[in-house]
């Protein structure tokens, strides 16, 4: 069983999927309770994932499984090869946690046809978990691939008035950069043939050794970080972001920023760093710009929007940066801040879009304008908002904080002194413009007789939040579970990328962040 | 001409040509059973036609690793005949599966369009096999002939007419140009046989000295790409591929178009190989401005039918990066190709035919609004498709495309790899709007739809199964595809 566990919990969607056609299109109840029911299984199926020590102490790949799968004689080998470790592990747990949620918030949102609906979401999942478990670059690929149909079906036909403009913008974005992975992939693979490595396959673990001389590497990491950069996405291709996710669908914009975003940074981590750590080198000054830079120009633009989703979605932006910023500080501190904040800001961030979904299904309105005094009418509702705000802001004791935290020590720590100092001012944005928007949303008088008849939040929509709650509260009080698990993956990620590059000074680390890390 | 004289006293050895006989007696005998049939009624010689390509099939899978030399060497029935032989019956059979209901419907119910759906199959099968220009000549005389006619099968469409005449005039030019080449050719070398060329050019102290050679080579070529589509010679893919019978377009941009790539391929990769670098050269830049002129005119299209015309033209310029790349993996990426755009092409031209109204064709992406929520079927199947098309995994368009592009970069040609996928993101474009039409778009008013046909569904599931197998397991095939090549 623990042989196929990883495949089991990549494909369980899949089969549910194959299986919900079968289901008849006109009872819609069913439809989604049977997609619950198979999102709940998978997240029990991955649970023994989340409680395996072995993360703890060994930052090798487990769960391995290991099948030929395409062999074209001398020309190709392609490998059925999947695994993970400390870093894919929290953000399998984030994928298979979020999904119920996202299933569970289209219950009154999505009601043409549903059949279809679920049978994409069902097939992203297995595409999602699929990116997250491959070791071998060309399946990776496929799944890679594979995430934009369902999510391009999403947007174009549950999405808002712009919806095509929106599908269409992600879908060309998205693909565009994948295609100039695909090049650098097919290079990489000849390199490694040539040049006489014991490769099997399109294998990222001997990838990994193959020394590739350093101008190609520069070509061949421009073209992975483009493609990852597109979905993070980093200023200056984040434009396709802000319309995918006003146009999208609740639960579409919900995986979108929970999920599907993490794709582009997990890419980072897992491909583009590792793979070329020495083009890494020369690129870092500017890619951590480009982070900065989207910390700050999201925090603006954010704080200008009148549309409460807009305004979630240009967070994102800014959150993401962080994230990149804490990854290139390449340390301990700033990769393990850069992770956990993956996994924040998929909480978090998941937390409003939901909550954007809740005013919207009662007003079907998003502008800012049309609210105020909604805390007199929703005190349930004003809670919990208020409790995701400060998570989102990075309050000490919400999750945000700590990942902001490790993420602007480790950038401090390392190169990217000043960076980090603009970065921190990022923060102080972060509250300006989610502040000023709970208070002209939820404080004041009600302005509007329309908010008067707005009921508090349904037992449905209460149990959606509560999960995502403690896990605002896990993992800012106590982050140490999911930090122990990280550590050793990354540790030995560190290890390789330091050793394939030039020399560089390591500056003495603070006692404070050693101790909040490695306990 | 030697060979004519040789002939009789050589071995003729039958199993050489024998697919292609099995076929073209078939042919004959359905053309008497067409006319004995009774008027309107051409069910059955649909049905016998299918029997004759599976029978053919049958016949031509048997001689697989066993090659025949047949004709004093002026035919051969290699792997790499096979290959192609079978993309062209495949082509045959799925076109036929999608004609019978669409030929009563638009009121041509003619017998005798299935045997010269057969004769063309038949000499796409000699310009696979044919290692002497002239069997090449006479194989792709026998396929357009039958393709003009077909092509203006519907009499009384003026559109239909237009395709026949234009594709007739300028398939007899082409043709011309084939033949002066083959002419030059033989005035170098003494002779029409590739083998024997290819060491005549391979003995040339200055090959670029020769203004023969290097003309009577080009315009053989020239003849080839017509057929192919590739620019510049793709001006009467549009308007053909436009006026003709639906199912007649679906089958042209796949079996002769393979046919034309399989003469190319035998004739440049045995003939002129020792030119190797210059005609690499020379389709570098034919790769290039195909896929460019594809694309890019395919973009401004608003009639599915041309945009898939220009699409195919794209799609030719994709496979010719194989020919640039002149290696094993690119070769046999042509021939992987060949049968994946085979699948793919006439599945999308299948949902075509049976996305009509009563009484008329619906072409135009207008007319597709809300189409995928009114027939699913339909919907899902022309979307696994497009995605095929646009090259998306995991269909057998990403695996195509993958195979094609390694061979360049195999090759060393990455600014071609680049250019290549630069330009299925543009494809990804006008393909998508497709796709926005059908789901994302309301239908403006209810049409009668046309019931869904068993055999053109058949015809639609097995061409999905071949997109997504193809797509899935690739190897197997491709190790065939690579067991064809030279």
């Amino acid at each position: 069983m623990a042989d196929y566990l990883l495949s089991l919990i990549t494909f369980f969607p899949l089969l549910g999927m194959l299986i919900l056609l079968f289901i008849p299109r006109d009872n819609p109840g069913l439809l989604k309770s049977f997609t619950l029911g198979v999102t709940l299984l998978t997240f029990l199926i991955s649970l023994p994932l989340a409680f395996d020590d072995i993360f703890a102490s060994s930052g090798a790949m487990q769960y391995r499984e290991f099948h030929e799968w395409i062999s074209i004689g001398s020309f190709f080998k392609m490998n059925y090869n999947i695994g993970i470790d400390g870093i894919s592990l929290w953000l399998v747990m984030l994928t298979t946690f979020i999904m119920p949620i996202a299933t569970l918030s289209t219950w009154n949102s999505v009601d043409k046809n549903v059949k279809g609906f679920m049978a994409l979401l069902l097939l992203l999942e297995t595409a999602m978990l699929g990116a997250f478990v491959s070791l071998d670059l060309f399946l990776f690929y496929i799944f890679w691939e594979l995430m934009l149909i369902p999510m391009y079906f999403m947007i174009g036909i549950w999405g808002g008035k712009n919806r095509i403009y929106a599908a269409v913008k992600f879908f060309i974005f998205t693909a565009v950069g994948s295609l100039l992975m695909l090049v650098a992939i097919i290079y990489i693979y000849y390199y490694a043939v040539t040049s006489g490595a014991p490769v099997e396959g399109f294998g990222i673990q001997e990838f990994y050794q193959l020394g590739i001389p350093s101008d190609a590497q520069h070509w061949l990491f421009l073209a992975f970080a483009l493609s990852f950069a597109i979905k993070v996405p980093m200023f200056p291709v984040h434009t396709w972001l802000p319309d995918a996710h006003t146009e999208a669908p609740t639960a579409g914009s919900v995986i979108l920023a929970a999920i599907l975003l993490k794709m582009g940074t997990y890419g980072y981590v897992r491909f583009a760093i590792p793979l070329f750590p020495e083009a890494m080198q020369t690129y870092l000054p500017f890619l951590a710009f480009l982070a900065v830079f989207g910390i700050i120009y999201g925090s603006l633009v954010a704080m200008m929007q009148e549309d409460v989703k807009k305004l979630v979605a240009y967070s994102s932006v800014a959150h993401l940066g962080f994230v990149m910023l804490g990854v290139f500080a390449l340390n301990l501190q700033g990769m393990a801040g850069g992770l956990i904040q993956m996994v924040n800001h998929g909480i978090s961030t998941g937390a409003l879009f939901l909550i954007v979904g809740f005013i919207y299904e009662r007003r079907h309105t998003r502008l800012i304008s049309e609210f105020g005094g909604l805390a007199h009418k929703m005190p349930i509702f004003a809670t919990i908002f208020l409790i995701i705000t400060f998570s989102s802001i990075g309050l000490p004791g919400t999750n945000g904080f700590v990942g902001e935290f490790l993420a602007l020590v480790g950038a401090f720590e390392s190169g990217l002194r000043w960076y980090a100092v603009v970065a921190t001012t990022g923060v102080i944005l972060a509250a300006v413009y989610m502040l000023w928007m709970f208070q002209r949303v939820m404080f004041g008088k009600i302005t509007n007789p329309e908010n008067e008849k707005l009921k508090d939040l349904s037992i449905r929509e209460i149990v959606l939040m509560v999960p995502l709650l403690i896990f605002v509260f896990w993992i800012g009080i106590y982050p140490n579970t999911f930090l122990s698990k990280m550590n050793p993956a990354i540790e030995q990620l560190l290890i390789h990328v330091k050793s394939k590059q030039v020399a560089v000074v390591v500056p003495v680390q603070p006692v404070i962040a050693q101790n909040l890390v490695l306990k | 001409m030697e060979t004519l004289g040789q002939i009789a006293m050589q071995n003729v050895n039958m199993a050489a040509i024998m697919p292609s006989m099995v076929l073209c007696c078939f042919g004959m005998l359905l053309l008497l059973v067409s006319v004995f049939s009774k008027r309107g009624r051409t069910a059955h010689v649909a049905w016998l036609s299918i029997v004759a390509l599976v029978i053919t099939a049958i016949v031509t899978i048997s001689g697989w690793n066993n090659p025949q030399e047949g004709f004093a060497g002026s035919v051969v029935l290699d792997n790499f005949a096979i290959f192609f032989s079978m993309i062209f019956i495949i082509a045959a059979a799925l076109t036929i599966l999608i004609s019978d209901a669409y030929l009563q419907r638009e009121g041509y119910p003619v017998g005798e369009y299935y045997p010269l759906i057969l004769f063309c199959t038949a000499g796409a099968m000699w310009m696979a096999s044919g290692t002497d220009l002239m069997t090449i000549f006479l194989g792709l005389e026998v396929l357009s002939v039958s393709l003009y006619v077909l092509a203006g099968f519907f009499r009384g469409d003026t559109r239909s007419n237009e395709a026949g005449l234009k594709y007739f005039f300028l398939g007899a030019f082409s043709t011309g140009f084939l033949l002066y080449g083959v002419a030059l050719l033989y005035g170098v070398s003494g002779s029409t046989k590739i083998a024997v060329i290819a060491q005549h050019v391979s003995q040339m102290p200055a090959v670029i000295d020769n203004p023969m050679l290097i003309a009577g080579a080009v315009l053989l070529l020239i003849g080839f790409l017509f057929k192919i589509g590739a620019a510049p010679f793709h001006m009467w893919a549009p308007d053909v591929y436009q006026g003709a019978p639906t199912p007649i377009t679906a089958f042209m941009s796949a079996g002769p178009k393979a046919a034309a790539f399989a003469a190319l391929l035998r004739v440049a990769i045995i003939g002129l190989s020792s030119i190797q670098a210059d005609i690499s050269a020379l389709f570098w830049v034919l790769a290039v401005l195909t896929m460019i002129v594809g694309n890019f005119i395919a973009l401004s299209q608003t009639n599915i039918k041309r945009m898939l015309a220009y699409s195919s033209i794209a799609h030719a310029g994709y496979a010719l990066v194989g020919i640039v790349a002149w290696n094993q993996i690119g070769l046999s990426a042509i021939l992987f190709y060949m049968l994946v755009y085979t699948f793919m092409n006439i599945g999308a031209f299948a949902v075509l035919v049976l996305a009509g109204k009563k009484g008329e064709e619906n072409l135009t992406l207008e007319g597709f609004a809300g189409f995928g929520f009114k027939r699913p079927f339909l919907g899902v199947a022309m979307c696994i498709f497009l995605f095929a098309l646009m090259g998306l995994p995991p269909t057998a368009g990403f695996t195509g495309k993958f195979f094609v592009f390694a061979g360049a970069l195999k090759a060393g040609y990455v600014w071609l790899a680049i250019i290549g996928v630069l330009n299925s993101a543009v494809s990804l474009y006008y393909y998508l709007r497709v796709i926005v039409y059908m789901y994302f778009r309301d239908p403006q008013e209810d049409f009668a739809w046309v019931k869904l046909e068993i055999p053109a569904v058949v015809s639609i599931v097995l061409a999905l199964a071949g997109v997504l197998y193809l797509g899935i397991f690739p190897g197997p095939v491709m190790e065939l595809a690579k067991m064809a090549g030279f």
